[in-house]
């Protein structure tokens, strides 16, 4: 049909390119995705190439920097304190994930039981999501903090201690405290959304499991958790990136110390280039975070892709 | 009319400001006779963004629009004025400097005008003006501005920092005065513990707080991240001391130290579980204008650092230098602002406000009247005087300001301290890291 209608016109070349691009169907579909194309691009794509191209220089804020290679990534090879940070990111990830995925499941399945207040208590869990990242750290701060800490206080008038603990000043318990506030604040994600997944397993999987004498745990093991496999997956990658690239709780909460031993690669990266102003340092050490988390979603990508993961075990 | 202006007007006001009562109209009139008489005409239709650090104290503020309104109505000028916290300071001038607009100018922090001095109005003059009508300028004020000869900036204020202490404290723990050294101090320290009435210093990321007391104690022992030519000392005997001494300080501090920001020292010690601490004027005034804490207020007395070995005082005070960018189109504005603000018709009711948390800069304000209103202001009236620049006895500019930003001296302490690292191991990471910074 287009054949017909162009070739009695006789338009010159161009003119004829020109249509082309706006009549073909092929052409069609990529203006209409231009727009989102043009988003992605200037939203996404620019910045992350341009943060990686500045950790190759020497950019200082309000100063154009020069090529200088891979000496950043050289000079933090050997800094302590980045490799502390990599450490204390990957400690903090994965003790965090870890119980958030084990509490969440457990109150996902709490919830999914019959009880009076149902709809109640399922909003009540989503509360700690709801609260301003910010905000929730700011009240772990106090709850924690070396001098007013409620939990200090209160146990000292119990009288089973005698000391303030010092739980944002002394390493291991800051970094526990964090943990903590990092888990209080993600549980409800992981608990809502593996509740929406055990809505869709179909009840009368267990009924025929339960005639054919299955207990409870077998009801789980081999019928929820198979076909919760998949929103497992999304869920625990989602979890792992928010974890990983967490940066409100510590900034509010421990700006990275004491002695940095609550440094992760997000804050250490803040400092550096927005506090201390070395913009490339800094970059270099954010993009030093892709790798980490290209293999996350490398792991829950490949996952998804099988049917093992998908379907069950011994299902191939 | 002509006989009645400038001069009367000028004695006038300046009586007035004496008794603080230099507001409202006499304020106007004021600024009238001076934009007459000033070396600096304002040009026609000039309009002036300011950027400033946001205030801690209001009256403070107060004080600085009613000269921004004041200047407006005496020279035509408009005037757009606002402010950024602490830490945005430095970055959104970095960002005009470097785009030549947005600013005409910029009111920061420590040496801000050295970073970029090739983009700065010389202020020569101005300098010149204030300090030959005002007494000259304090060393380190003018070290903070000046690069050779020529001034990049005008020291506005220095925001002091002194030791804040319970005078019921230590005189149970038999000290009539605060100590004046440093072995005098620590024998403090740990009498202060053993009474369970303990001091205590932010060895946290506390930009203010810890940077200011560790390198006091740093530079009190004659050690230097870098000496006069840029190169990188910290890994020295000196050192070593201040690491020891500050551990033994440590072991007499209220417990969670390591984790103090800017404001855990000023919350813990009005909430009369800290007895001595240095800070900014903010924990006396902040009782004083609580009525519930009368008897902490009476209490709470301030004195100076202890001198360190090295004889000399070693304070590092925060400087606030204003600049203008040389792409303004109203230099001679932006000069006349700047110098308006320092006359003492201004500036003694600007100190007042701001109640012994600015210092003046030049020396014939140390008997402003904001030091005698309330003798325990008095201390900090030397703050511009007994401080170090932000460098130590190095270069000032950015990288020294890099450093401080980054707590390179902040962490080394802390590393010992908390038993982190051991003395070699927390100067050699000092160490690598400064000397990136002044490769």
């Amino acid at each position: 049909m287009a054949d017909i209608a162009v070739a009695p016109r006789a338009k010159p070349q161009i003119q004829g390119a020109w249509d082309q691009l706006k009549h073909n169907r092929n052409w069609l579909g990529f203006w209409f995705m231009v727009p989102a194309m043009a988003f992605l691009i200037f939203f996404l794509a620019y910045p992350l190439g341009l943060g990686i191209w500045l950790s190759f220089t020497d950019t200082r804020i309000g100063r154009v920097g020069h090529f200088i290679g891979t000496e950043n990534y050289e000079w933090l090879w050997d800094d302590s304190i980045f490799w502390l940070s990599v450490f204390n990111t990957l400690l903090y990830t994965f003790v965090a994930s870890a119980v958030k995925f084990a509490v969440g499941l457990y109150l996902a399945l709490l919830l999914n039981e019959h009880m009076p207040f149902k709809a109640l208590l399922r909003a009540a869990v989503l509360i700690p999501f709801i609260v301003p990242t910010v905000l929730s750290a700011l009240a772990f701060w106090w709850i924690f903090d070396s001098q007013f800490s409620i939990i200090s206080w209160s146990l000292r008038h119990l009288g089973l201690i005698s000391q303030n603990i010092n739980f944002l000043g002394d390493t291991t318990w800051a970094r526990i405290c964090v943990i903590f506030a990092n888990i209080w604040r993600g549980v409800p994600f992981v608990a809502i959304t593996l509740l929406a997944g055990l809505q869709t397993v179909s009840p009368s999987l267990y009924e025929a499991a339960t005639l054919d004498g299955a207990t409870r745990w077998q009801n789980f093991r081999f019928i929820t958790y198979p076909l919760l496999t998949p929103i497992i997956a999304v869920v625990m990658t989602f979890s792992v990136l928010f974890t990983f690239t967490d940066f409100q709780l510590i900034w509010a909460m421990t700006r990275g110390g004491p002695v940095n031993a609550t440094h992760l690669m997000a804050t250490l990266s803040y400092q550096r280039a927005i506090i201390a102003g070395q913009l490339g340092e800094g970059a270099a050490i954010s993009s030093a975070m892709i790798p980490f988390l290209l293999a996350a979603i490398m792991v829950s990508w490949f996952g998804l892709q099988r049917r093992k993961w998908q379907q069950g075990e011994s299902n191939d | 009319m002509q006989d009645f202006t400038r001069r009367a007007l000028l004695q006038g006001g300046t009586a007035l400001a004496a008794t603080g009562a230099l507001t409202g109209p006499a304020l106007f009139d004021f600024a009238r006779a001076w934009a007459a008489d000033s070396p600096w005409k304002a040009e026609s239709g000039a309009k002036l963004t300011v950027m400033r650090w946001k205030r801690f104290v209001p009256q403070e503020d107060e004080a600085f629009n009613a000269m921004v309104a004041a200047f407006k109505t005496a020279t035509g000028t408009e005037m757009n004025v606002f402010s950024e916290s602490f830490e945005d300071v430095q970055p959104k001038a970095s960002v005009a400097a470097n785009t030549g607009s947005g600013l005409d100018l910029a009111w920061g922090l420590h040496t801000l005008p050295q970073l970029f001095p090739t983009k700065v109005l010389k202020m020569n003059d101005v300098a010149d003006y204030l300090g030959k009508k005002y007494g000259g300028w304090t060393d380190a004020a003018a070290k903070t501005c000046k690069l050779g000869d020529d001034w990049l900036g005008i020291p506005v204020a220095t925001n002091g920092g002194y030791m804040t202490y319970r005078k019921s404290a230590l005189d149970k723990a038999g000290f009539k005065e605060f100590p004046k050294d440093f072995p005098g101090f620590l024998e403090m320290c740990k009498a202060l513990k053993a009474n369970n009435t303990p001091a205590g210093f932010a060895l946290g990321h506390a930009s203010g707080d810890g940077n200011s007391w560790l390198h006091w104690v740093l530079w009190g022992h004659g050690a230097y991240t870098v000496d006069q030519n840029d190169k990188v000392i910290i890994n020295s005997p000196e050192t070593a001391k201040a690491l020891e001494y500050c551990k033994a300080l440590y072991e007499t501090f209220i417990p969670g130290t390591p984790s103090w920001n800017d404001s855990s020292n000023n919350k813990a010690y009005l909430a009369g579980e800290l007895y001595c601490t240095a800070n900014g004027i903010s924990i006396y005034v902040g009782a004083k204008t609580d009525p519930s804490k009368k008897e902490l207020t009476e209490d709470t007395y301030h004195a100076l650092w202890p001198v360190g070995p090295i004889g000399k005082p070693t304070e590092l005070q925060l400087a606030l230098p204003i600049l203008a960018f040389n792409f303004t189109k109203y230099p001679n504005a932006a000069k006349a602002f700047i110098a308006f603000m320092l006359e003492k018709e201004n500036y003694e009711k600007w100190l007042s406000g701001a109640q012994g948390y600015l210092t003046q800069t030049l020396n014939a304000y140390e008997t402003a009247p904001v030091w005698t209103a309330d003798p325990k202001n008095a201390v900090f009236a030397q703050a511009s005087k007994r401080t170090l620049p932000a460098s130590g006895i190095g270069t000032v500019g950015e990288k020294a300001a890099t450093a401080i930003a980054d707590f390179i001296v902040v962490d080394m302490f802390a590393n010992y301290c908390t038993g982190t690292k051991d003395v070699k191991g927390s100067m050699a990471e000092a160490e690598r890291q400064l000397k990136r910074i002044y490769r």
